[in-house]
């Protein structure tokens, strides 16, 4: 990495000033319940031209140590203890007009949301144009396009003169960047900044980014939750846990050879950097031949869901009277296999959970059929449809929104038993409480109410809800792609025994490749509503046939570094 | 150059952050629903306990009068008090008529809380109604309703009341009813369009679809599901809009076309009022400090209970 190099020569001609230093911070939110420490003895070295990644999962401080650099902390958070050192000055208790001069001009910022840290309101060149002016640099027209051009955005001068909305998620976070690094600071904080974009943008974005600190020589403090992302693209990763810095070190080293059980536990989870199917399935000696001989007889007699040249068109408005036809799949065929997984891989748009969504019966197909057990279901009576929804369930990607907030879990995981007419009462009792050691919650759980629990604890709420009646299809769409690592690989570790004891089908869909090589045993990729490849996990991930799986998978952050077998 | 202390591979001691088992369930609180929530916050809100106790006392008096004054209001009416002072046993003084003030608001409590209470149970019924099936089926049901409610929305309320009371069958059965069904008649539609969003705002949960997909059929759906998460913006609004239903009643009695001048009201009085106005202001200030208090009661617990109710101060 190119970084690395500046920093060594510039440790060896310079004093060895670090650029940025955090020494034992702590920080106290005061909350209704009291005063509460969010950090407490963080501390972080930030050498010139050096980039430094942040690791943790969500809670655990990251981004409040790095805002409490820039001076942004949230009115009721404050600074209780220890120093932040920028080249020697104590910026910890500055007041705001020196805060204000640093910011941009030394310390510049990319936030976390693409979507929502652009004012809507005004032009992307007007936002620029903002930020040069607030720090004495000329705004003018060309200044404008200069910026946005090395941020990467073609077409500068008309591009300055559009709306966020005209942009795509991708282009606001390289204005976001542009922006960010349109002063020429000496650190930038990163906060988080592909986590809301699809692996091939992110790596573009990422590379991009890397690309222009290395050529102005900017230090980049890198915020992510993907320790995978952290070891390939920082030359040091500070792990974060609980509000302290548990490990510290240069990124390969603590990737290769984890100190604290937590970073190991980080490391043991991480999806980017995991090779293997999760064994639990495979360990029953059919099933691994099975899946390696995915085209024999009587496995292809037992193909629980069949989609055959599913097609779905929604048509779009276009001013009076007009509309055009948009599809949002197309031709897509496929069958899964009882008791396996099959993965449907694919970015934002490309019609991946519109398939869910018809498989389910929400969505009606426009043509083709999805037979399921052999029956075709878009042929299924009302009460037979009722039948239908017994043996197909979902788990849906946002655990904060998948579950009631006015139902208590237990009422929660019963409404599908009562809704089917499952027992009587305690019988009912009974079967939730079983459900809930299956998903391996405290049955006291029952009692409370989602907002009680965490993303991960829902979530298996939601497998729970999921499993109550017993279903023989589980569709996960995007099941496990807003958790944290360690909760995902929970999760994954949970789906992958439920269906080895359970004999459950998964149909998963997800964007995500790396979770895919840890659950699915077939995968299918689709790009703009076709599928463009099918076949079993290993045959993808070994020999991908079409570019675009090329590129999703070289997408994968950390793929390409090498780790010590016990790890991988 | 790797003694540089960045280089250095630094371990905190294990003690310091003991590993937690991944994820676990946090059992130190009692479980808590929304309205339990909610009333855990009320109970120490200022704002609440004050407009709490004020509309408890106010719902007293309405329903037992006798206790707060032994004077009957319309026996005693005799010429000679005609706008006397205060004096003993009558603090408030005496109106044009010779009636005892004090009697007559305390009296008149009665018919402006009774109206403000069931025009907007009424107001709820047709308005919840009406926008929870817009809100949830869309489409043509949406937009018949979404126009009606414009309508009434375009008309001025006042004007639209001179015109209903104006219908043969409003005239000839002048009572507490007539003005209720008045005042639902013309403020419906704003409930509806608050049920339509808060509904809309809901219907596209992911929960919503599980339920669907868990066989939940559409009308229980939106029972069960949709319109207890749209509860709290509609609680919030009708306990602001009690409030407004009275002075809506006032207003309406003011005018001479509201409660017929046999019931006794705060409107009706402040209407009677106005000839003594320059002698006697009292007459007029008493009945209008009873309705400008019940009305700051109930918009203050309107604003205690959105607070609680708030879905973003909850704790995700």
């Amino acid at each position: 990495m190119t970084t690395s190099d500046v920093r060594i020569n510039e440790a060896g001609t310079e004093a060895n000033r670090p650029l940025l230093e955090i020494r034992d911070l702590a920080i106290t939110f005061n909350t209704s319940n009291g005063e509460m420490n969010a950090v407490r003895n963080a501390h972080l070295t930030i050498m010139p031209g050096e980039t430094v990644a942040i690791v943790g999962e969500s809670g655990s401080g990251k981004s409040t140590t790095a805002l409490a650099a820039i001076g942004l902390l949230p009115s009721n958070g404050r600074v209780s203890g220890g120093q932040i050192l920028l080249e020697g000055e104590d910026i910890s208790h500055a007041p705001e007009k020196r805060m204000i001069e640093l910011r941009g001009n030394t310390i510049g910022m990319v936030p976390q949301d693409p979507m929502s840290n652009l004012n809507p309101v005004w032009k992307i060149g007007y936002q620029v144009k903002e930020t040069l002016r607030a720090n004495g640099r000329p705004g003018g027209p060309d200044d404008i396009a200069k910026v946005l051009s090395e941020a990467g955005l073609p077409d500068a001068h008309r591009r300055a003169k559009q709306y966020p909305h005209e942009f795509s998620g991708g282009m606001r976070q390289r204005a976001l960047i542009a922006i960010g690094l349109s002063c020429q600071p000496r650190l930038l904080i990163a906060d988080e900044p592909t986590s809301a974009l699809d692996v091939t943008v992110q790596r573009q974005i990422l590379d991009h980014l890397e690309g222009m600190t290395s050529e102005l020589g900017t230090a980049v403090l890198l915020i992510t939750h993907d320790l995978g992302l952290a070891a390939e693209r920082a030359d040091k990763v500070v792990v974060m846990y609980r509000g302290q810095v548990v490990e510290s070190g240069p990124s390969l080293e603590l990737l290769q050879n984890p100190q604290h059980p937590y970073t190991k536990r980080l490391v043991e989870s991480a999806p980017s950097l995991a090779s293997r199917r999760i064994q639990v399935a495979k360990e029953q000696g059919v099933e691994a031949t099975d899946l390696l001989a995915p085209a024999s007889e009587e496995a292809a007699a037992d193909n629980v869901l069949q989609i055959q040249d599913l097609r779905k068109v929604y048509k779009l408005r276009q001013g009076f009277g007009k509309s055009s036809d948009f599809a949002a799949v197309d031709g897509v065929s496929f069958d899964v296999k009882r008791g396996t997984t099959t993965a449907i891989v694919g970015e934002s748009g490309s019609g991946k959970s519109t398939v869910a969504k018809m498989v389910l019966q929400l969505e009606k197909p426009t043509e083709g059929r999805i037979l399921f057990d052999g029956v075709d279901t878009s042929v299924l009576k009302p009460a037979e449809l009722f039948k239908f929804r017994r043996r197909v369930q979902p788990i849906f990607q946002d655990p904060y929104g998948s579950l009631d907030p006015m139902y208590n879990i237990f009422r929660t995981i019963e409404e599908p038993l009562r809704t089917h007419k499952v027992g009587n009462k305690a019988s009912r009792e009974k079967k939730v409480r079983e459900l809930l050691d299956q998903v391996a919650l405290p049955q006291s759980t029952m009692q409370r109410y989602p907002n009680e629990l965490s993303g991960g604890q829902r979530q298996r709420v939601a497998i729970a809800r999921a499993l109550a009646l017993d279903p023989e299809v589980i569709i996960c769409d995007e099941a496990v792609s807003a958790l944290d690592v360690l909760v995902q690989a929970q999760v994954l570790n949970l789906l992958a025994d439920l269906q080895s004891n359970l004999g459950l089908t998964y149909l998963f869909i997800t964007h995500d490749l790396a979770v895919v090589r840890q659950i699915a045993d077939h995968v299918c990729v689709m790009e703009k509503g076709r599928l463009v490849e099918t076949g079993t996990t290993d045959e993808v991930f070994e020999s991908p046939q079409q570019d675009y799986t090329k590129a999703l998978l070289n997408a994968i952050p950390g793929a390409k570094l090498m780790l010590p077998p016990q790890v991988a | 150059m790797k003694s540089n202390q960045d280089t250095t591979h630094f371990v905190a001691p294990i003690e310091e952050t003991p590993l937690l088992a991944t994820d676990a369930v946090k059992m130190d609180q009692a479980p808590l629903s929304l309205w339990a929530d909610a009333w855990k916050k009320l109970r120490r809100r200022p704002l609440f306990i004050v407009s709490a106790v004020m509309i408890l006392v106010i719902l007293v008096v309405a329903f037992f009068p006798g206790l707060f004054t032994q004077t009957a209001p319309n026996d005693n009416c005799q010429l000679a008090n005609s706008d006397g002072a205060p004096s003993p046993g009558h603090p408030f003084g005496f109106t044009f008529q010779g009636c005892d003030v004090y009697a007559r608001v305390i009296y008149g409590t009665q018919a402006s809380v009774m109206v403000g209470v069931f025009a907007v149970i009424g107001v709820l019924l047709v308005g919840v109604t009406l926008g929870a099936l817009a809100g949830f089926y869309g489409g043509w049901i949406d937009a018949v309703i979404a126009r009606l409610g414009d309508i009434f929305f375009a008309l001025p309320l006042v004007l639209g009341a001179l015109v209903v009371t104006q219908l043969p069958f409003f005239r000839e059965n002048r009572s507490v009813w007539t003005v209720i069904m008045i005042i639902v008649l013309l403020a419906w539609p704003q409930m509806a369009r608050l049920t339509r969003g808060a509904v809309i705002e809901v219907r596209n949960a992911d929960f919503i679809t599980a339920a669907r997909s868990l066989g939940v059929s559409r009308i229980q759906t939106l029972l069960r599901h949709v319109l207890p998460n749209a509860l709290a913006p509609i609680i919030v609004l009708a306990t602001m809009e009690l409030g407004v239903f009275i002075v809506l009643e006032a207003t309406l009695s003011f005018l001479g076309i509201g409660l017929p001048g046999s019931i006794m009201s705060w409107g009706n009085d402040i209407s009677a009022a106005q000839s003594s106005i320059r002698t006697n202001p009292a007459v007029l200030l008493y009945p209008a400090a009873a309705l400008s208090i019940t009305v700051l009661s109930f918009i203050m617990l309107g604003d205690a209970l959105r607070d609680a109710l708030d879905p973003k101060s909850r704790q995700r």
